[in-house]
């Protein structure tokens, strides 16, 4: 069935089986590369994407439900030559080794930046649980959230472009 | 990803001859057991011994570096990115010795048409292997160079300097292009073993924390992975396997399942059964449809008692690894241990995917293996084509600690191709195909026993591992899973273990310490209950452990602090400064003591005891209520030899440290006699967000101009044992079996 999507503020049109989940509509019919399959059952968060603004496991999420939502990839929050807060966080502390995780690490901080722009550690240790990292990552991605959260209030600079 | 591809190729058609027809005409398996990557690949043979690292193998300039007319630099290498930096810091050690800007580099990694074979990445080899190799190529290409520029200007070359932007610089500001001056210089000659080396003092590039080259595109979702490539007419695969190695499902409908829409074919060859589709979920659709039916075990039962017993039951070859007499005091108080370690998952967050293309006879097959050449090697023999028709090339997939589904997956996914010509196949392994297929990181045991003199020194040692051979890595089809499936199966090849220095189960239970009678025996299993293969660090997870965890058992039977008993036993300069520089930025003599719910605890390895020094501090809370161990802060100092990029080996080893925490504390692999019962991340929890240290710290000591020293898997051994000592210097309780979880803590601490 023909289904519209609402990605990154865009309107796309997609002919999908209603019940196909959301991670594959994104990877394979409109071309997305950050949200990942890592489990398919919900239970490390490479998958995760913006659902009206809350953290989702797109790996979940069959299309049919999703029409007339609000769905945000890492794509749409900056690209190489003009990286959002957060990627520009994440590049400045290096916080990834394979980096396959990453993705969803920022697209999970991201949803708590957006409704809490000054959390404590707790509060982000908390709100990045669902996500599994296998590297062994964690310190800098917390540091990178960190510095996100300074960037957005001021206490740090925000690059206009990249580096 | 296929133009670029065609682009390198057809750039590259000079390089027919030299190291990479050598390599391709010795047979694999009279390679099979040679350390090619320090854990098994066939490897390539050593041409030139003289030469610093891989540069023994393919000697030849124009095997690593070619300068275009335009002075566009392309680096070549036959290691891959794995996760672990190595892209950044190889155009590192190209930029400073060819001493031009790392952003004029263009690196090739690990290509069987294109790179030299430089065995497996793995080991921590890739830095020795290859960073050596390249460093000592780029010396070789810089003073070709100087010599063309002297020859074109009628000077000394003594006179001439580069000026690190690609230009040679002469008397009277004469300057030259590198491009200019290379076209008219061949670098298809051997490398000559006393190239100059660049001067550490006048460094540009090594030594600094450059920021990693592939981490702005993973950030913003461009193609990073080997699991983002689309190729034209690409089509879907999954396997259709049973819920773990060793079982199949029984009476599927495999009509109905090739009568689903959008499925284009389930290709069979013997017990071999894929699905492929036009679409992605049509594939999971049909893979779901078909695991809906009762599986059968095929292979004999897996175990179901402990570690100990499972492996002692096994018949074992014994392998001595040191035997030294000396006359000592006689010994005065004596500790007997014996530590375990269950079966690991190496637990990649992205399961092994893997591209294969095959027409005109031929086979592309794109792989995420740590051997490249290996797969090439494995999938000739699978499909019955000669070698030079499969061209395999790495793509980097997600994190990889060891032996995973990668090979089996580009076997896998080469065989599907073989059936159906003309059409690209990508074939995604599930998480828990992931679990119950890939080979896991072997169970191991350690029985010590050691002795102090009245005075506190060490006057005996004994050391026992028994371990299955951690060295199973593919070299031909008989190491792949799809291998043992076609209709006329490839017989698994015996486990070999690798001797020392590097060793398998073996390795790094030769202490670095200074000890008089030293006995260490390696019971070597070769028969194996499970299928098994390396892991991240191999033997020297247990062995250092042991080892560290055995210090600290004297240290408290003797009443010695446990870094002055290790001091006191170490002679080695650099393991000593890197102990005392960790324990001074711990803060080690002032540390918080055991107080039944706070203690510290260390560790201390030099990997394989050739590669990096690295030592661990630790303090630990225990919640008394849960058995749950909060660990407040690490502290890790690691002496890697010149630091390529400072900042890569802090990654490398706050990564080491967080994942064998998890190994140690959390992780172990169930069983059933008829599966695997861990089979996703909630039947093998692994440390999130909220388990994480409070901090962890890590220095790394400056040896500008010393040899590279291997990195990546300095971290695990101390780890585990500084987590084990801190445990016990908090609680008072010695736990041996890993994990040491939570729950086996709380039984303890109820126990006294």
């Amino acid at each position: 069935m023909t289904i519209i999507l609402n990605v990154n503020g865009a309107e796309r049109r997609i002919d999908a089986e209603p019940a196909t989940p959301l991670l594959y509509a994104l990877r394979n019919d409109l071309g997305l590369n950050g949200a990942k399959y890592g489990c398919g059952l919900g239970q490390c968060g490479a998958c995760t994407v913006q659902l009206d603004g809350k953290a989702v496991f797109s790996c979940l999420l069959p299309v049919a439900a999703l029409e007339g939502r609000r769905i945000t990839t890492v794509e749409g929050l900056g690209t190489l030559d003009k990286p959002g807060v957060l990627q520009q966080a994440f590049e400045t502390e290096q916080a990834a080794q394979c980096g396959y995780c990453i993705a969803g690490m920022i697209m999970r901080a991201q949803a708590l930046l957006d409704r809490n722009p000054s959390p404590t550690e707790t509060d982000i240790r908390a709100h990045m649980q669902p996500n599994l990292c296998r590297c062994g990552t964690h310190m800098r991605i917390l540091r990178a959230v960190r510095r996100a959260a300074d960037m957005m209030s001021g206490k740090l600079a925000i690059l206009e472009s990249g580096q | 990803m296929t133009a670029n591809t065609a682009t390198q190729l057809s750039r590259r058609t000079f390089l027919s001859g030299s190291a990479l027809v050598v390599a391709f005409s010795l047979s694999s398996r009279a390679f099979g057991q040679l350390a090619g990557g320090g854990e098994g690949s066939a490897g390539p043979a050593v041409v030139a011994p003289h030469l610093p690292g891989s540069l023994k193998s393919s000697p030849m300039l124009d095997s690593w570096i070619r300068i275009d007319a335009d002075g566009k630099v392309t680096v070549f290498t036959g290691k891959v990115e794995l996760g672990q930096g190595i892209r950044t810091a190889l155009i590192q050690v190209a930029a400073e010795e060819l001493d031009v800007p790392p952003t004029a580099i263009h690196l090739i990694t690990a290509d069987t048409v294109l790179t030299p074979d430089e065995g497996l990445t793995a080991g921590s080899h890739s830095m020795q292997d290859s960073g050596s190799a390249i460093r000592n190529a780029a010396a070789n290409v810089r003073m070709l160079l100087v010599r063309e520029a002297a020859r074109t200007w009628n000077v000394e070359p003594a006179g001439i300097d580069t000026d690190g932007m690609g230009n040679l610089t002469g008397p009277e500001g004469r300057t030259l292009g590198y491009g200019p001056a290379a076209s008219s210089l061949s670098l298809h000659v051997e490398a000559a073993a006393d190239a100059p080396l660049r001067d550490p003092a006048r460094y540009r590039t090594m030594g600094a924390s450059l920021r990693r080259v592939d981490i702005p595109g993973k950030l913003t979702g461009e193609p990073a992975y080997l699991q983002d490539m689309r190729l034209p007419g690409m089509l879907h695969a999954r396997m259709l396997r049973g819920p773990s190695f060793g079982t199949r499902f029984q009476s599927s409908d495999i009509a109905a399942i090739s009568a689903l829409p959008g499925v284009v074919k389930v290709v069979r060859q013997g017990n071999f059964l894929a699905v492929v589709a036009e679409r992605e979920w049509t594939a999971i659709t049909a893979l779901r449809k078909f695991q809906d039916a009762p599986f059968v075990r095929t292979a004999s039962p897996l175990p179901s008692g402990d570690v100990a017993a499972t492996l002692k039951g096994l018949p074992s070859r014994d392998i001595g690894i040191l035997d030294t007499r000396n006359a000592t005091a006689p010994a005065a108080s004596t500790v007997n241990a014996r530590y375990s370690r269950p079966w690991l998952n190496h637990g990649s967050i992205g399961p092994s995917c893997a591209m294969a293309h095959f027409q005109d006879g031929a086979i592309t097959v794109w792989t995420h293996s740590q051997g490249t050449f290996d797969v090439r090697r494995v999938v000739a023999e699978l499909v019955g084509l000669p070698p030079e028709k499969v061209h395999a090339i790495h793509v980097e997939g997600s994190g990889c600690y060891g032996q995973n589904g990668a090979d089996d997956v580009a076997a896998d996914a080469a065989l599907i191709a073989w059936d159906m010509p003309g059409r690209p196949i990508r074939l995604q392994w599930t998480r828990e195909e992931e679990f119950g297929w890939e080979p896991l990181g072997p169970g191991m045991l350690t029985e010590l026993e050691a002795s102090l003199d009245t005075d506190k020194r060490i006057v005996t040692w004994k050391h026992e591992v028994w371990s299955n051979p951690h060295n199973n890595r593919p070299v031909g089809a008989g190491g792949v899973i799809a291998g043992g499936e076609v209709a006329k199966p490839f017989p698994v090849p015996e486990g070999k273990p690798i001797p020392m220095p590097e060793g398998d189960g073996s390795r790094n239970s030769n202490p670095l310490y200074d000890l008089p009678n030293m006995q260490v025996t390696y019971h070597f299993l070769k028969d194996m209950p499970l299928r098994v293969s390396a892991l991240r660090s191999l033997g020297a997870h247990l062995n250092v452990f042991s080892i560290e965890c055995m210090f600290d058992e004297l240290a408290r039977a003797g009443g010695v602090d446990p870094l002055e008993l290790r001091l006191a036993h170490m002679k080695d300069e650099r393991a000593r400064e890197v102990m005392t520089t960790m324990a001074g930025r711990f803060g080690w003599q002032s540390r918080a003591r055991g107080d039944g719910v706070r203690g510290c605890g260390m560790g201390f390895a030099r990997y394989k005891n050739l590669g990096a020094y690295c030592a661990v501090a630790m303090e630990v809370e225990i919640d008394r209520e849960t058995g749950r161990v909060r660990v407040r802060r690490a502290v890790a100092a690691v002496d890697s030899g010149q630091a390529v990029n400072p900042d890569g080996i802090r990654n490398q080893i706050e990564g080491g440290i967080i994942q064998s925490l998890s190994w140690t504390s959390r992780e172990e692999m169930t069983f059933s006699p008829d599966r695997r019962t861990s089979f996703d991340w909630s039947a093998y929890p692994i440390l999130r967000f909220e388990d994480m240290p409070d901090t962890i710290e890590v220095h790394v000591l400056d040896r500008p101009g010393l040899p590279f020293l291997g990195t990546a898997e300095a971290a695990q051994g101390p780890t585990a044992a500084a987590f084990a000592n801190a445990v016990a210097d908090a609680t008072g309780l010695r736990l041996r079996d890993m994990p040491l979880s939570p729950e086996r803590i709380k039984a303890a601490l109820g126990a006294i």
